[in-house]
């Protein structure tokens, strides 16, 4: 089965009443979340709350960690990724993944776009693609002299944004960003949140942040995450427009969160 | 010396805390010492052992053979020829013949034949290196005394005809080259056995096996078969290559006629059981490598839409090969020094004909030199010793030329 590619659902990712374990331990609690298309929806909240958990269901990676599963559903177009006919590999195809730490794989810059391209059978022309790819993630006129130099070669931020361009290079619609900025510093930093703007053109982005002022700058919606009542399981506390969840907050909590009257 | 300042409550115990890490650094620097003594000692004996002076004499006083005066060194070759003619019975100068005829042999080679047929050196008397540089002269009036007709050479026992010469029952003659090729035949076939199961074992066991009762199990188990003592592998070997694909290992099903009557008891059987031995440490060591390989990157290849094989074959492998052939090269090199499973399998003690395909009758160096250790007498022992030299030079550069293909390997950006 192929996942579908008609955009007539608004919300491109839906949740519902998605519950997340390790093994018998539930990390994340009931969430219900709606990613609206072509926008960037930004989840905040304190480390531990499980919201790079969440995110990682949204593509399957989270599979790739021991015993994970989950409850609930999470729809892509409509369509129940977690489905037996679904091809996890396909998901991660249509949904890309930006991480924490930049991590281009040890090969030229040139080589990281070439091969995630390759394997899904581009037959194209690779400069051509090589190029694009480094343009709409603003890195080209950077690399364009050094493309056989390795990728590693690059400063953090550079190789934060080949690890975007890599992740466009194969048009998915969606990008999952988790903390994509977190290892940078404050001018690398800028330049992503630039290219965020960007690539919401033509990108749907949802992104994990520990920096509120990011979320604040750059997403259009924000959930919200925080522990439970019983300190036990996250869960999303409030979801809304972003400059709602900023400045007139309907949850007590996510007040105290976003002033920094957290305790 | 500087007064520390002291908190109340705690105390002045730097001195004491310096004390005690010098204690440990002396400690392990003495073990490394102690160790570097023993191969420094280990060297030392088998160079002793390598040179030294060696009295023989002829059986056959070689001016008897002299003609017209000409002495036997200084005649044509036609000469030779037809002085071994006329001595050697008819069926050993055919054989010579067969093995490479006359006409195609040079003067040269032909006085060694004469030498060594006909003048036929015996050894009365081996030294080794240290008494023959320190009580020459002793060692000279020794055997003047005792043997007034022998002659008293300086010999190295490691010598270019000893590497190509092949094995044969007088120490002046014998070589080492069967054995040397009966090595490398035999590590030929380890390695094409032990490398591609124990790298396909250890991906699967590290990308593919879940976590359950059973992969434990079996995780468990090959870390004891790594364990087990290697003349256990030679009573395998002999139970399933030697005796139960005989007809395999023997070359029977591939038509051939076995004319040594090796009966299974083959380079191929050989490499199979040095193969199963190192087995499991290639296993643990490919095992290790993969998991060493940093989880981002595998998320890299996931988050990309790459499938498992994609990321293990472009990604995981190449990070981990300088790993998985460091891991190998130790197993190669433990299986070139095996000898009991050898033993076990059936290795010939003596054979003179080169090992040349792998259903041959086979010999290697460490049993030749435990064949020629365990003989009482003394130039056997030096043979020995200049065996094990070329032992260690094979061994050491199998394994430099591991390093260097693994240097390959692992130049990466």
């Amino acid at each position: 089965m192929t996942m579908n590619n008609d955009s007539d659902h608004k919300y491109v990712i839906e949740t519902h009443d998605l519950d997340i374990y390790y093994g018998t331990f539930k990390a994340v609690t009931g969430v219900n979340l709606k990613v609206e298309r072509n926008a960037i929806t930004a989840i905040i909240g304190p480390s531990g709350c499980g919201k790079s958990t969440l995110l990682r269901t949204f593509n399957r990676m989270n599979e790739l960690y021991a015993n994970t599963s989950i409850k609930g559903e999470v729809t892509f177009n409509g369509q129940d990724i977690y489905a037996k006919d679904v091809d996890p590999v396909e998901v991660r195809y249509r949904i890309g993944m930006v991480f924490q730490k930049p991590n281009p794989f040890p090969k030229s810059i040139y080589e990281n776009i070439a091969w995630t391209v390759r394997i899904h059978g581009y037959k194209g022309s690779m400069d051509e693609m090589v190029e694009n790819s480094l343009q709409q993630a603003a890195l080209w006129d950077e690399v364009k002299d050094k493309l056989h130099q390795s990728g590693l070669s690059l400063s953090g931020g550079q190789q934060q944004r080949l690890c975007i361009a890599r992740a466009i290079s194969i048009k998915p619609e969606v990008i999952l960003m988790d903390e994509p900025a977190s290892a940078l510093d404050p001018i690398a930093t800028l330049k992503i949140e630039e290219l965020l703007h960007e690539l919401k053109k033509n990108y749907t982005i949802v992104i994990v942040t520990h920096n509120m002022q990011q979320a604040a700058r750059v997403s259009d919606y924000t959930a919200m995450m925080m522990l439970t009542e019983d300190r036990r399981s996250g869960t999303v506390i409030e979801f809304n427009e972003t400059n709602r969840i900023f400045t007139n907050p309907k949850d007590k909590r996510t007040e105290d969160y976003v002033t920094g009257r957290f305790g | 010396m500087r007064e520390i300042a002291v908190v109340e409550g705690f105390a002045n115990n730097l001195d004491a805390r310096n004390r005690r890490g010098v204690m440990w650094h002396m400690l392990f620097q003495a073990s490394t010492v102690v160790g570097i003594i023993a191969l420094i000692a280990l060297m030392l004996n088998i160079i002793d052992g390598a040179f030294g002076y060696v009295a023989y004499e002829a059986s056959v006083d070689p001016d008897s053979l002299a003609v017209n005066g000409i002495p036997v060194q200084d005649q044509s070759k036609e000469q030779l020829v037809a002085l071994l003619q006329s001595k050697l019975s008819s069926g050993a100068y055919n054989k010579l013949n067969n093995e490479k005829p006359f006409v195609n042999r040079s003067q040269a080679e032909v006085y060694q034949l004469v030498v060594d047929r006909m003048i036929r050196p015996k050894i009365v008397g081996v030294w080794n290196l240290w008494p023959s540089l320190t009580q020459a002269d002793e060692i000279r009036a020794t055997v003047a005394k005792d043997h007034p007709k022998a002659e008293l050479d300086f010999v190295s026992w490691l010598t270019t005809n000893f590497i190509v010469r092949p094995q044969t029952s007088e120490p002046l003659t014998a070589g080492v080259r069967t054995a040397i090729l009966g090595s490398l035949w035999t590590i030929l076939f380890t390695i094409l056995l032990a490398f591609p199961i124990g790298l396909g074992a250890a991906i699967y066991l590290e990308e593919y096996a879940s976590d359950n009762r059973l992969n434990r199990i079996i995780q468990t188990n090959i870390n004891n078969l790594a364990g087990v003592p290697s003349i256990i592998y030679g009573i395998l070997g002999l139970a399933i290559f030697v005796r139960t694909l005989e007809a395999l290992t023997s070359g029977e099903v591939f038509g051939l006629v076995d004319p040594t009557t090796a009966n299974g008891r083959t380079v191929l059987s050989a490499g199979f059981t040095l193969g199963l031995l190192v087995l499991p440490i290639i296993i643990i060591n490919a095992q290790e490598a993969i998991r060493a390989v940093p989880r981002s990157l595998r998320n890299a290849s996931f988050g990309v839409g790459a499938t498992k094989w994609q990321t293990v074959w472009s990604h995981v492998l190449p990070n981990a090969m300088p790993g998985i052939l460091t891991g190998t090269i130790l197993a190669v090199s433990r299986a070139i020094g095996e000898t009991a499973p050898l033993v076990v399998v059936g290795a010939s003690t003596a054979i003179s004909f080169d090992p040349n395909s792998p259903f041959s009758k086979f010999t290697t160096l460490p049993i030749q030199i435990y064949q020629w250790t365990s003989r009482p007498q003394d130039e056997f022992r030096s043979l020995a010793a200049a065996s094990i030299i070329v032992l260690l030079i094979i061994l050491l550069s199998l394994n430099a030329s591991a390093i260097l293909l693994r240097n390959r390997f692992s130049r990466r950006f």
